[in-house]
């Protein structure tokens, strides 16, 4: 494959072990599964990232070629969305609530906090490679700010020290 | 005898203990010898109170809240089984305040079904639309949602009849639903709650809306966010088309009407119909032109109907107990009721479903019970981070499309975010011209630049540099977005800043008595 210089590289942190390396046949099997379907990038891509912890730049061309796309344009798609990862992320990804409600309930102390905890701004890993920290506009949970969402559960009222006992388990996973 | 112990499932109660709470009854009633049937329902949407656990007695569901699971021991001591009484106790369900005040239609069923049993659907009014639906013409169906006065709950308040009259009016086929499930607004979630508490609500409303319009196909793009909706969606949906309410004949008519879930990519701009439009094709998130409307040429150039989940959430009703009774409730053009979510630092959060015309001030206080750190309210966004900021003098103001935008502010989606004395109104000015530059779509300037412009004025302001000229030229450039962006998200993201100017001009360091720009 060509090398796509384009493309952001992954930044090679160390890769968490739950995910495999990239390799042509898992892709190739979900562009097989959504092939012919109308508007199809955005369910690949998501797939392809919960397969392989984030979409590596080299499937970028195989993803064009099996929908009929420019490799410009798969590119314009992942780099416009927040939720897509061109290099992998920590073992344990940490989405912590910005936006007003939880603004309103202390939310830019509990980022802070996080930041200081993990050592890393919002956007980054943690040295160790444990946890990635991601900035998220709104959970839906605005009853019980603030909200984080860490690996997909949900946490509501939390506290810097809730928010230490969740890091700490998070960090105690292999 | 069976004792039927309720504890929901809604993903708010979850994020607070709901499923360690639920374990520990289970435990506890079998350590007790005690058969209890333990129902995960949707949540009464009462989330202070979560995980809010209630039990099914001789005189009524009796609540306990919340309930951690260390909390359970000492409930089974007092008896709770019975209805026992207990610190935690807040007696009948329907009885408490909160609730007792509310008109809920859209939300009648939140809190008392399994949300994926379709018999509990079904006993609490269930299908009885779609049913009544499919034995009108389609164009009659039209014309009672029409009647109803229904606007769109998403934000833009347009007439919900209106579109579905011109997409059925549309030759091109095929031509399809679209559920706009993209609730990005802070201080939202009543889709939230449908979609996890009450999806067969809106799977209904979806295929009335096919039925009026002759779609057959539809789409629900839903937030990456929720990822406890899509669960459940998923679910209802296998489930509707296993007992032939959805697939090739629905309910044994000669109606066909299928649905797929499709899952967004945390981009803001996606909840603009357009932009979710292009979203759904496999495409960036880029704003369109109007002309030509969605309901004309929409997804994949085929005309569309695209609305919000709680407008089409409000459709069953509408068909079951018809337009008229529907219209009833609300003021002036504001029909019907609105579900109304309080949030932020507010001390009892939760969904308040009302007839338009209720004031922020009864919201806040009568039912929100003031802020939840005590302090006292200094200021109240309306509508979602587009919204403007209200301070006390304007808390009187009755929650009405009309009235509201009036002052420049909005209904929106129905959030109200709520912040104490402690906010800093010039860092929230900030923050709204700063999320508009993450989130802008990048297809116009005064969107894409102003936001990034707008963000830096704001910061010189509060650091003292050039005041009065950087003032001018904040209040020039919001004018430009205001006028001069192609969609809500540029032309809407002055209001926050507009408004904390106006009522909060100290926080800038500007003199108190500002001439007005708002009113």
């Amino acid at each position: 494959m060509k090398n796509d210089s384009v493309l952001p590289r992954g930044q090679g942190r160390r890769r968490g072990p739950e995910f495999p390396p990239y390799d042509t046949a898992t892709v190739a099997a979900i562009l097989d599964r959504w092939r012919d379907q109308p508007g199809n990038l955005l369910p690949i891509l998501h797939e392809v990232q919960q397969a392989l912890g984030f979409v590596p730049p080299g499937a970028v061309g195989q993803i064009a070629k099996a929908i009929s796309r420019s490799r410009a344009e798969v590119h314009g798609v992942i780099s416009f969305y927040h939720d897509f990862r061109t290099s992998p992320p920590g073992r344990a990804v940490l989405k912590v609530c910005q936006a007003e409600s939880c603004q309103a309930c202390g939310s830019r102390e509990l980022t802070a906090h996080a930041e200081r905890t993990l050592g890393c701004k919002l956007g980054e890993t943690s040295r160790d490679g444990a946890v990635t920290i991601e900035p998220v506009y709104c959970l839906g949970n605005c009853a019980c700010s603030p909200a984080v969402l860490l690996d997909g559960a949900l946490h509501g009222r939390v506290t810097p020290a809730a928010l230490d006992r969740l890091l700490a388990q998070a960090r105690r996973q292999p | 005898m069976t004792i039927k112990v309720c504890v929901p499932r809604d993903a708010a109660a979850l994020s607070v203990g709901a499923d360690a709470t639920a374990a520990a009854i289970a435990t506890a009633a079998q350590l007790a010898g005690q058969t209890i049937q333990l129902v995960r329902t949707s949540s009464r949407g009462m989330f202070w109170l979560e995980p809010f656990v209630e039990v099914e007695t001789a005189s009524g569901r009796v609540g306990y809240g919340p309930v951690t699971a260390e909390d359970v021991p000492g409930l089974f001591a007092a008896g709770f089984l019975q209805g026992g009484a207990h610190p935690l106790a807040h007696g009948k369900v329907e009885a408490m305040p909160f609730l007792a005040r509310q008109e809920r239609l859209t939300f009648a069923r939140a809190g008392l079904t399994d949300p994926l049993s379709l018999a509990d659907y079904e006993a609490h009014g269930g299908l009885r639309g779609l049913r009544r639906a499919l034995g009108m013409a389609p164009t009659a169906v039209v014309e009672e949602v029409v009647a109803s006065g229904l606007r769109g709950r998403g934000g833009a308040g347009f007439p919900t009849g209106i579109k579905w009259r011109t997409v059925a009016g549309a030759p091109a086929q095929p031509k399809y639903v679209v559920v706009n499930a993209d609730e990005g607004d802070s201080g939202t979630y009543s889709d939230r709650m449908v979609m996890e508490g009450d999806p067969y609500v809106l799977l209904e409303g979806m295929a009335i809306a096919g039925y009026a319009t002759g779609a057959s196909f539809g789409y629900i793009y839903l937030r990456s966010e929720y990822p406890h909706a899509l669960a459940v969606l998923n679910e209802a949906l296998a489930t509707l088309r296993a007992r032939g309410v959805y697939g090739r004949s629905v309910l044994g008519s000669d109606f066909a009407f299928d649905a797929e879930v499709r899952v967004g990519a945390g981009a803001y701009i996606c909840g603009e119909e357009t932009a979710l439009l292009e979203s759904l094709e496999g495409k960036r998130g880029m704003v369109r032109f109007k002309p030509p409307l969605p309901a004309i040429k929409g997804l994949f150039g085929q005309p569309t109907v695209v609305n919000n989940v709680v407008s089409l959430a409000s459709v069953p009703i509408i068909l079951d107990r018809g337009g008229a009774h529907y219209a009833d409730f609300g003021m002036g053009r504001s029909r019907g009721t609105l579900p109304i979510q309080l949030a932020g630092n507010v001390k009892r959060a939760g969904l308040v479903e009302k007839a338009f015309g209720v004031t922020l001030r009864q919201l806040i206080e009568d039912y929100g019970g003031g802020t939840r750190s005590g302090r006292p309210v200094r200021a109240v966004q309306v509508g979602g981070p587009l919204g403007a900021y209200f301070d006390q003098r304007l808390l009187d103001l009755p929650l009405d499309y009309e009235a509201l935008a009036q002052h420049k502010g909005m209904v929106g989606h129905g959030g109200i975010v709520v912040f104490d004395d402690t906010v800093d109104m010039a860092e929230q000015a900030r923050y709204a011209m700063e999320f508009c530059a993450v989130e802008s779509c990048g297809k116009c300037t005064p969107c894409r630049i102003g936001s990034t412009r707008g963000r830096e004025l704001i910061e010189k302001i509060v650091r003292g540099e050039d005041v009065a000229r950087n003032h001018r030229q904040l209040l020039a450039l919001c004018d430009v977005m205001e006028n001069a962006s192609l969609c809500a998200l540029g032309g809407m993201a002055p209001w926050p800043v507009l408004s904390a100017l106006q009522y909060f001009p100290g926080d800038f360091g500007l003199p108190e008595k500002e001439p007005a720009h708002v009113v």
